[in-house]
């Protein structure tokens, strides 16, 4: 008998005849073995998890069809038999590693309460066997650090808390559901080197739910391909990666930027409408540079608490030129970016653009300046107000700048609208009826309005699932070279930057640790730093992968 | 935390002290003819004249503040026309009504507020987050509906209609207590107890409502997070879930609120202490506004003040403890 065995099922959110959000799929996963689980979000990749432990119950969500793990049918079983499964025999990883553990608790306690739920083990010796799987899954010191509470761990090793979790009762499945897609990359890679390590060690099964295809192919024997709660295709992770047989996870695995390729040619745009692009005269390196910064600085806090953001970091933009910034979570790259448009004050050194020296200027005196640099911040959600319409939001900057005529706001922002790709006649629209993608072109129609020079994308795609990624990365690579503007592309995701950048700068601790043309830095980086995280990128061919992570180990043994 | 300990403190001493100038202004300056209050409407001219000598209303306005603060740190002394009467630190003053010492006054009803307060408040935490705990545990049955009704009750129902109630059934029909009338501790801690058993009870049964509200609210939001989910699909009971992962949750709210309840109850519950003859602060604010006897009022106003002060300090710390993120600096 398989561990897992799962055949028809259906769930859906909103009674039994509502939409399903997941719609008769079918899959088996024998006991040793990894499967992962491939969509974007909304594919019902989650939810089909969630019914493996049988988290639906007592939600209002219908779930339908046949599960059966180790042994238990899921379906039938009472709560207690359930409870029983959970966490003991199947175990579940979860997404976000910073609010998945309890505040209130020190791990090493929330561990062991999970283990004295399954065993009969006294306090003493389940906070023993706490420390034991911290230590097992690397956190060091872990006597000490099992009294620690989780605000006082990293993202990393909060992760890592979790599958030490999972790990507490020898589980014979272990159900991860985007386990590192909160994480750094350089964490993302010790975490799958940490559970395919685990997984050989220990001999038990792993359900992977990712909708990042390289992880995937990092870590699991079969792949199966989600869409619209349907199975798409699944066999073999090579075959798949290597062979699609189906449209969709051709274009799947076509949108997912390669940090290995050459910058792709922004010709096909999906949605995007417009005149057929001119290419602006490139003067990458000669010329006036648009925007210039020596030694910017800002510092945050007083005293012992001060923090040094950002650390005398220099670079220059010019006019028709993508410059992109990558680094991790903390490396400095948003409050640099926010200073670039002079929405944080600069603590030290110097910012010029067009000649002159805007760093220091007052709030009155930027004002001129404000109309020519725009920014795209990262979540299409959040920066947009829920209470006004799409229309409202892209005519602020024109009002600001001057505009009052409302006929003439209302044609510009519906060309606008139609230059990103999106039906002008959804002016009086709500944020809440677009889609992530739409929200984002909404974004950056409202960053052109005002007819900038140069925009600052801050993690422009992050939030938005690959495909969609794809399009909107083509459609500010289209509008920069139709515009001639000067492009900032701040992003942690190094394939998603090589793809659109002319240069490249890579950040850590607050400081520019390598800065040049893509092909530079990407074919031949110097620092150890831009190494370690290229090596960290998850390869989509499995042969490859297994070649990076002996790499990985090389690298972290020197 | 000595750091944590010391900053709070020297905040709450500039809170106090800038109400102190704020309840200096209002009482002191803004009305204008203190003299003649302090002396009461039937006095002539020339008698105003003395009172307002007396009380050295002649002196600049900050000198008067300094003379009022120096009478709360070190004592001072004040004139009745025929000798000198010294007041002890701390002197808020002497009552227009009977020249007694308002500290003295003061702390003479302080004990009944004491008493009232803290018994009722600790009967109100246990009832409020009972019920809301309750509540939480058997949500969506009968039982939730039901609680969630009286809480509402609870809400809207005024102090002296549960008292009064009480006093009727308990009293008077059953004859199960005494007619309330106020006992020390010190006199007889048995008798103490039974006679302030009622009004702690229904203070308690009015005060509790926003408790088990606040408690239901923080511990549904607190159940529907990520964390709870994890020991959930790890097969944690629901009983778990609701007691040790929701209701720790639901503490931070609960003593911040709780901090502001129990400092201005030492203010005084003016109805509870009414209704219950009990010679509290209370009553005793409600004499001094109708007399405008200014010393006793300010008084009054600083001590709640200072109750209150120190009970949100307090719960600082509290919060500081229950919630390790809560950086002590």
């Amino acid at each position: 008998m398989s561990l897992v065995e799962v055949s028809g099922l259906t769930i859906s959110f909103d009674g039994a005849a509502g939409a399903r959000a997941v719609d008769g799929l079918s899959f088996t996963l024998e006991a040793g073995a990894a499967l992962g689980v491939v969509g974007e979000s909304g594919s019902g990749k989650s939810a089909s998890a969630y019914a493996l432990l049988g988290l639906h119950r007592g939600t209002g969500a219908t779930v339908g069809g046949s599960i059966r793990v180790a042994g238990v049918d899921v379906q039938a079983a009472t709560d207690a038999e359930l409870r029983a499964l959970r966490g003991s025999r199947a175990a579940m990883v979860f997404q976000d590693p910073l609010s998945s553990l309890d505040p209130y608790y020190a791990v090493g306690d929330q561990i062991a309460e999970v283990y004295r739920v399954h065993t009969r083990a006294s306090r003493r010796a389940a906070r023993a066997r706490a420390v034991e799987v911290l230590d097992r899954v690397g956190i060091p010191d872990a006597a000490r650090r099992s009294r620690s509470r989780p605000h006082e761990f990293s993202g990393g090793m909060r992760q890592r808390t979790l599958i030490a979790m999972a790990l507490a009762c020898e589980p014979q499945l272990l159900i991860a559901d985007e386990p590192t897609t909160a994480l750094d990359v350089t964490v993302q890679a010790q975490i799958l080197d940490l559970l395919h390590h685990l997984r050989h060690e220990t001999g038990m099964g792993l359900l992977l739910v990712t909708h990042d295809v390289g992880v995937a192919a990092e870590s699991v024997d079969d792949v199966l391909v989600m869409q619209s709660g349907r199975e798409v295709e699944s066999g073999p992770v090579a075959d798949v990666l290597s062979a699609p047989r189906r449209p969709y996870t051709r274009e799947l695995l076509s949108a997912v930027p390669r940090v290995d390729a050459k910058r792709a040619t922004p010709a096909a745009a999906p949605g995007v409408k417009g005149p057929v692009p001119v290419p602006a005269p490139r003067d990458a390196g000669g010329g006036e540079p648009l925007l210039e910064a020596v030694g910017l600085r800002r510092e945050f806090g007083r005293g012992s608490g001060r923090v040094i953001a950002v650390d005398g970091v220099s670079l220059t933009v010019h006019r028709g030129e993508t410059l992109g910034i990558v680094g991790e979570s903390g490396s400095g790259k948003t409050t640099l970016g926010r200073m670039l448009v002079r929405l944080l004050d600069p603590t030290g050194g110097s910012l010029h653009y067009g000649g002159a020296e805007i760093g220091s200027l007052s709030d009155k005196a930027l004002r001129p300046y404000r109309r020519e640099l725009q920014m795209v911040f990262q979540d299409p959600v959040a920066s947009l107000n829920p209470r006004r319409s799409i229309g409202e939001s892209v005519a602020d900057p024109l009002r600001a700048a001057g505009v009052l005529d409302d006929t003439r706001i209302r044609s510009r922002v519906q060309e606008l609208l139609e230059r990103v790709g999106l039906d002008p006649n959804r002016y009086d629209r709500y944020p809440h009826e677009f889609s992530g993608g739409q929200r984002q072109r909404v974004g950056i129609a409202r960053a052109l309005a005002a007819g900038p020079e140069l925009i600052v994308c801050d993690e422009p795609v992050s939030a938005l699932d690959v495909t969609t990624q794809a399009q909107v990365t083509a459609l500010l690579a289209e509008l920069q070279r139709e515009l001639g503007l000067g492009l900032v592309f701040i992003a942690h995701d190094l394939a998603v930057v090589r793809q659109v950048s002319d240069r490249v700068a890579v950040m850590r601790q607050g400081r520019i640790v390598e800065q040049g043309s893509v092909d530079e830095v990407y074919g031949a980086p110097q620092d150890p730093y831009t190494k370690q995280l290229l090596a960290a990128v998850p390869a989509l061919d499995p042969a490859l992968a297994t070649v990076r992570r002996a790499a990985r180990k090389e690298l972290a043994a020197a | 935390m000595t750091r944590f300990l010391l900053r709070r403190l020297g905040g709450a001493l500039f809170v106090l002290l800038a109400l102190s100038v704020v309840v200096y202004a209002a009482f002191y300056v803004a009305p204008g003819n203190v003299a003649q209050i302090a002396c009461g409407p039937r006095c002539s001219p020339a008698q105003v004249a003395q009172v307002s000598d007396q009380l050295r209303l002649g002196d600049p306005l900050y000198v008067q503040y300094a003379h009022f603060l120096q009478g709360i740190f070190a004592g001072r002394d004040y004139s009745t026309g025929t000798g000198i009467l010294h007041c002890q630190a701390p002197c808020l003053g002497r009552s227009y009504q009977d020249d007694q010492q308002v500290t003295q006054m003061i702390l003479t009803k302080l004990p009944a507020t004491a008493s009232l307060a803290i018994g009722a408040f600790v009967l109100w935490i246990l009832l409020g987050v009972g019920t809301g705990l309750l509540s939480v545990w058997r949500r969506g049955r009968a039982t939730e509906r039901i609680l969630t009704g009286l809480t509402l009750a609870g809400m809207a129902t005024p102090v002296f209609v549960v008292g009064l109630l009480l006093i009727i059934v308990f009293c008077s029909a059953l004859q199960l207590l005494p007619f309330p009338d106020y006992v020390p501790l010190t006199e007889n801690p048995e008798q103490w107890a039974w006679n302030l058993l009622l009004p702690w009870v229904s203070l308690a049964l009015v005060s509790a409502a926003p408790y088990a509200r606040m408690t239901r609210s923080s511990m549904l939001e607190t159940l529907a997070e990520d964390h709870v989910r994890t020991f959930r699909a790890y097969g944690v009971s629901e009983r778990g879930l609701v007691g040790r992962h929701a209701l720790r949750g639901a503490l931070g709210p609960v003593i911040a609120l709780g901090a502001l309840d129990i400092g201005s109850m030492f203010g005084g519950a003016v109805l509870t202490e009414s209704l219950f003859n009990i010679p509290g602060v209370g009553r005793e604010l409600v004499d001094a506004v109708k007399n405008v006897d200014l010393p006793v009022v300010v008084g009054l106003v600083l001590v709640t003040g200072f109750f209150v002060v120190l009970a949100n300090a307090v719960a600082d710390i509290l919060q500081a403890m229950a919630d390790r993120r809560v950086v002590l600096s």
